[in-house]
């Protein structure tokens, strides 16, 4: 197995990381840079629950190559909050009570980022639709289509 | 409470919808999960062997190649580990010894050094097959044709209440007979016999299993993993392997999701073992997600017959119900479901008489388990179609008919015993008005028609009549609170309502509660399993009893500095008052350090630990031959749900537009929290009405990814699902309360059902209700040409 050295910018700090060829971009976040919010589901680009933002495109990382990562800025779920304050769309998915196990949230509220990045004020149809690569089994969506609604206006 | 004065109100913060405790780390990706745990290069990688054939006896098993691979540290079979394990009937091995009984039996485990290289043993692991013939439906399988899947059954140990049938592939008989069935179907003026099927699903926590075991260097045993039963897991553990209880530690962090699959023990057992053969070393088994779809447990598939008949004044008279649980290869813990399903089978219903018999059948399908709702959603799902049925064959209204039937306040139960206070009735009144019931809206394109169903439902905890709680309140210098529980957050809420119920009962803010976690078996106390909706009510109680422990020991202490009587002290927002002499101490420094004597005469007092427990005490047994009895269960939550769907008539796809959910909790001690309950449950039922079936093919399960099982996502949601509260108390709830979480999903599938059939006229025998058997549905019965 052949090693490559990569460099990125990992929640805009500067990383070099040691990598296997077929190491993916998700057991890169989780193995090498300990960062464990963003969590594995089903490591086949179906959950959802590994989402992170790939030059600001959210990304199932289990499906991305750490080697495909040169030069690319990543953020994920550790890198949503700035100076202690959270993104919006945390402080909105706490206050509705959209968390419940919490093994969906991270994605979620990367994809949610994501969205509202590009649609700054969604219909609830497009949230439903920024939605629908990630799976949630517990709360049934309706709070967390909330919460987004309630973050596009904050 | 300690104290008379504020015993007739309910205290702050119950019945207030409280921020969850643990949604910030869970928002921040900072909670930590079993498998976000770090253990270092030590950390070694478990894979699984497992069989491909339904049903056959090991030949041999040759692990010589795997183990001579480079850095494979162990390669374990059942050969080392002859003892059975198992809740209710001790029926499986850990790992195979004799007989493979399902596709994914586990043969063999490997640790490794890495995912990789273990993987690459078990495929060099050989194993000689004999094929036998398998069993592939429960109806069959209780026939004296049918090969026999465990030839010993006589040997396991059973539970007292569990009636396995040696000789045959029952492992449990459940049998109510109550008044005479025969002499009734000729008193009665309309009859319904009807058969439906419901398949097997699996519960598709979003976090996978995953199990942590370590043998440390003192013999002892640690097992991290993702759990909702940290205590029956090393109660069970233990029996199979002759441990000491003492000697297992069971540490269960942040669960990603359980609803009945992480409860008992499946999958950890296998890290343990394996484990054992390599002292001192971690061993991660984490499932891929095709392992999670049938490896772990799945529901029970349900062959259903019903009969049932009513009066000319559409009053039930007679039911009689044959159930036959699809239990799949080992029924440990799904024989208590056959049990539940047969005292709850007259569902929410009076019924003079009722004879069910209800039978746990093996086959060599996937292992079944708990899941949400306990075998309450697959017997409603064609209970509450029947009595649609019925009411239409009469010629009554559905919500008429269910009005007149209901259980109500002093009803006598199908177990002979009476329903204790429920506000089913008016869970009844209240969906059928938010529903709009008497009204008809025209669908929203000439293609569509529009139907309304509606359903009711019962459930009580299942499980043996004294599982038990416990819990600690302990104060720290500063007069803050740390609560010890050992139930589990699985989402529901459990630390919350817990951090809620201890403030109340103690006197203090919400704000100031911890909840001692990660549930670990070293330190937190016993609480039997996070299953059957008990944690709210039994966990509950608990803490109210240790807090008002604590509670008294504080006002014992200020009683006896101010020579005051401990009945005039109250605790409010933390501070100690007196109603007497209007004096006020916080509780700070006193809870740790005491309180000085006058003239600095000594100390009285010392640092605050309450104690709590719960353990129900008045269930009693069934009779074998009639299932009846004094009292079945603890208690039962109630409840209805309506939908208004359309049905699409060029494709037969089903629209969920609008639902509407009521049920009695008794009290709501979070009620935001209970909402989210009814609104999960409520989706998690849609996508099972909808879309989810495991497809099994001689034995094989053809859909294990999310591509091939769907699960309901965003998309096909309803804009709106109105839940609504009633609370008429439990007289042995924490303020009344009763649990919710599992109760939110059981009536979904019939009355999505029950609306399917108000759309457009027809009936399906089972879910999922897919486009495509809904269009073949309406293509037969001429509705579309």
């Amino acid at each position: 197995m052949a090693f490559h050295k990569i460099n990125l910018k990992i929640n805009g700090v500067l990383e070099q990381v040691d990598v296997a060829s077929n190491m993916t971009l998700l057991g890169m976040i989780r193995e090498k840079l300990a960062l464990t919010g963003t969590k594995n589901g089903c490591s086949a680009g179906e959950c959802g629950a590994c989402t992170v933002l790939m030059n600001g495109e959210p990304v199932n990382s289990c499906m991305v190559l750490a080697v495909e990562c040169e030069g690319a800025d990543i953020v994920t779920i550790e890198g949503l909050a700035h100076d202690g304050q959270l993104d919006p769309v945390q402080r909105a998915i706490i206050d509705s009570g959209g968390v419940q196990c919490g093994f969906c949230t991270p994605g979620i509220l990367i994809s949610a980022r994501a969205l509202l990045d590009r649609t700054p004020q969604p219909s609830d149809l497009e949230i439903s639709e920024a939605l629908v690569g990630n799976l949630c089994r517990c709360t049934g969506y309706l709070r967390i289509v909330d919460s987004i609604r309630e973050a596009s206006r904050m | 409470m300690a104290t008379g004065t504020i015993k007739a109100k309910i205290p702050s913060p119950i019945g207030e919808s409280k921020p969850r405790i643990d949604a910030q780390i869970k928002a921040t990706g900072a909670a930590t999960y079993a498998d976000d745990i770090q253990f270092g290069v030590g950390l070694l990688h478990a894979r699984i062997k497992r069989s491909p054939h339904p049903y056959a006896r090991i030949k041999s098993i040759d692990v010589t190649k795997a183990k001579s691979l480079p850095g494979v540290k162990v390669v374990v079979t059942g050969e080392d580990f002859p003892g059975y394990i198992g809740l209710y009937l001790r029926d499986r091995h850990i790992f195979c010894r004799d007989y493979v009984r399902y596709v994914g039996d586990p043969v063999a485990g490997v640790a490794a050094v890495s995912e990789e290289v273990a993987e690459k043993a078990v495929e060099l692991i050989d194993v000689e097959y004999e094929i036998l013939e398998p069993v592939l439906d429960p109806e069959f399988g209780t026939s004296s044709n049918a090969p026999l899947i465990h030839p010993n059954l006589a040997d396991y140990e059973v539970a007292s209440f569990i009636f396995p049938k040696p000789g045959t592939n029952i492992s449990n008989h459940f049998k109510i007979r109550k008044g005479d069935v025969e002499s009734t179907w000729g008193k009665c003026a309309a009859i319904v016999e009807r058969r439906y099927r419901v398949p097997h699903i699996q519960h598709v926590p979003i976090e996978p299993h995953v199990a942590i075991a370590k043998l440390e260097d003192d013999g002892k045993l640690t097992l991290w993993g993702s759990s909702q039963s940290p205590f029956a897991q090393r109660n069970l553990i233990a029996q199979c392997l002759g441990f000491s209880q003492s000697d297992i530690r069971v540490i269960a962090p942040y669960v990603g999701g359980g609803f009945g699959s992480k409860a008992g023990v499946s999958m950890e057992s296998l890290a343990v073992v394996i484990a054992l053969k390599v002292k001192g070393r971690p061993v991660k088994l984490l499932l891929t997600r095709e392992e999670e779809f049938y490896t772990t447990f799945v529901r029970q598939g349900l062959v259903a017959y019903f009969k049932m008949g009513c009066d000319q004044n559409g009053k039930l008279l007679a039911m009689e119900n044959t159930f036959y649980w699809d239990g799949g290869a080992y029924t440990e813990y799904g024989v208590n479901m056959t049990r539940a399903a047969g005292y709850s089978s007259s569902g929410p219903y009076e019924v003079p008489n009722v004879k069910t018999d209800s039978y746990c059948v093996y086959t060599n399908h996937p292992v079944t388990g708990p899941m949400r709702g306990f075998g309450m959603p697959e017997l409603h799902a064609g209970l509450e179609q029947c009595i649609d049925e019925l009411a239409r064959e009469k010629g009554i209204d559905p919500v008429e008919f269910r009005r007149i039937n209901c259980l109500k306040t002093g009803s006598i139960l199908v177990t002979g015993n009476q329903m204790h206070p429920t506000g089913l009735p008016q869970c009844l009144e209240k969906v059928a008005e938010a529903i709009a019931w008497e009204k008809k809206a025209p669908p929203s394109a000439p293609n569509r028609r529009r139907g309304k169903g509606i359903a009711m439902m019962w459930k009580a905890p299942a499980m043996p009549p004294n599982a038990g709680s416990s819990a600690w309140v302990e104060l720290t210098e500063d007069g803050r609170v740390n609560v010890g529980v050992g139930g589990q957050d699985l989402g529901q809420g459990a630390f919350t309502v817990s951090a809620q119920m201890a403030a109340a009962a103690l006197g203090v803010p919400f704000e100031w509660v911890r909840v001692a976690t990660p549930v670990d078996t070293r330190y937190s106390p016993y609480e039997w399993q996070t299953v059957a909706s008990r944690l709210t009510w039994s966990m509950g109680n608990a803490i109210v009893n240790a807090a008002s422990d604590a509670r008294r020991q504080i006002l014992d202490l200020v009683a006896e500095a101010w020579e005051e009587n401990a009945e005039n002290l109250d605790i409010i927002n933390g501070v100690v008052v007196s109603y007497l002499s209007e004096r006020e101490i916080p509780l700070k420094n006193m809870v740790i350090y005491g309180l000085p004597k006058p003239n600095d005469q000594g100390w009285m007092g010392g640092p605050i630990v309450g104690r709590g427990n719960f353990m129900p005490k008045y269930v009693t047994g069934l009779d074998s031959e009639t299932g009846q009895g004094a009292r079945a269960v603890v208690h039962y939550t109630t409840g209805v749900q309506a939908v208004e769907v359309e049905v699409d008539l060029d494709t037969g796809k089903v629209y969920v537009i609008r639902g509407v959910a009521a049920f009695d909790v008794g009290k709501a001690i979070n009620p935001e929290m209970v909402k989210a309950q009814m609104e999960g449950g409520f989706v998690q039922g849609l996508s099972s009405a909808l879309f989810e079936s495991l497809q099994l093919k001689g034995g094989v399960v053809q859909n294990p990814s999310f591509v091939d099982y769907r699960i309901a996502t965003s998309a096909d949601v309803p804009s709106e699902i109105q839940t609504i509260i009633v609370e008429v108390p439990q007289d042995d709830g924490p303020w009344g309360a009763r649990g919710i979480g599992e109760h939110a999903m059981v009536p979904t599938i019939p009355a999505i059902a029950n609306a399917i059939y108000d759309a457009v006229g027809i009936r399906l025998e089972g879910p999922p209700f897919t486009s495509e058997k809904v269009f073949l549905g309406m293509l037969d019965a001429g509705v579309v040409k």
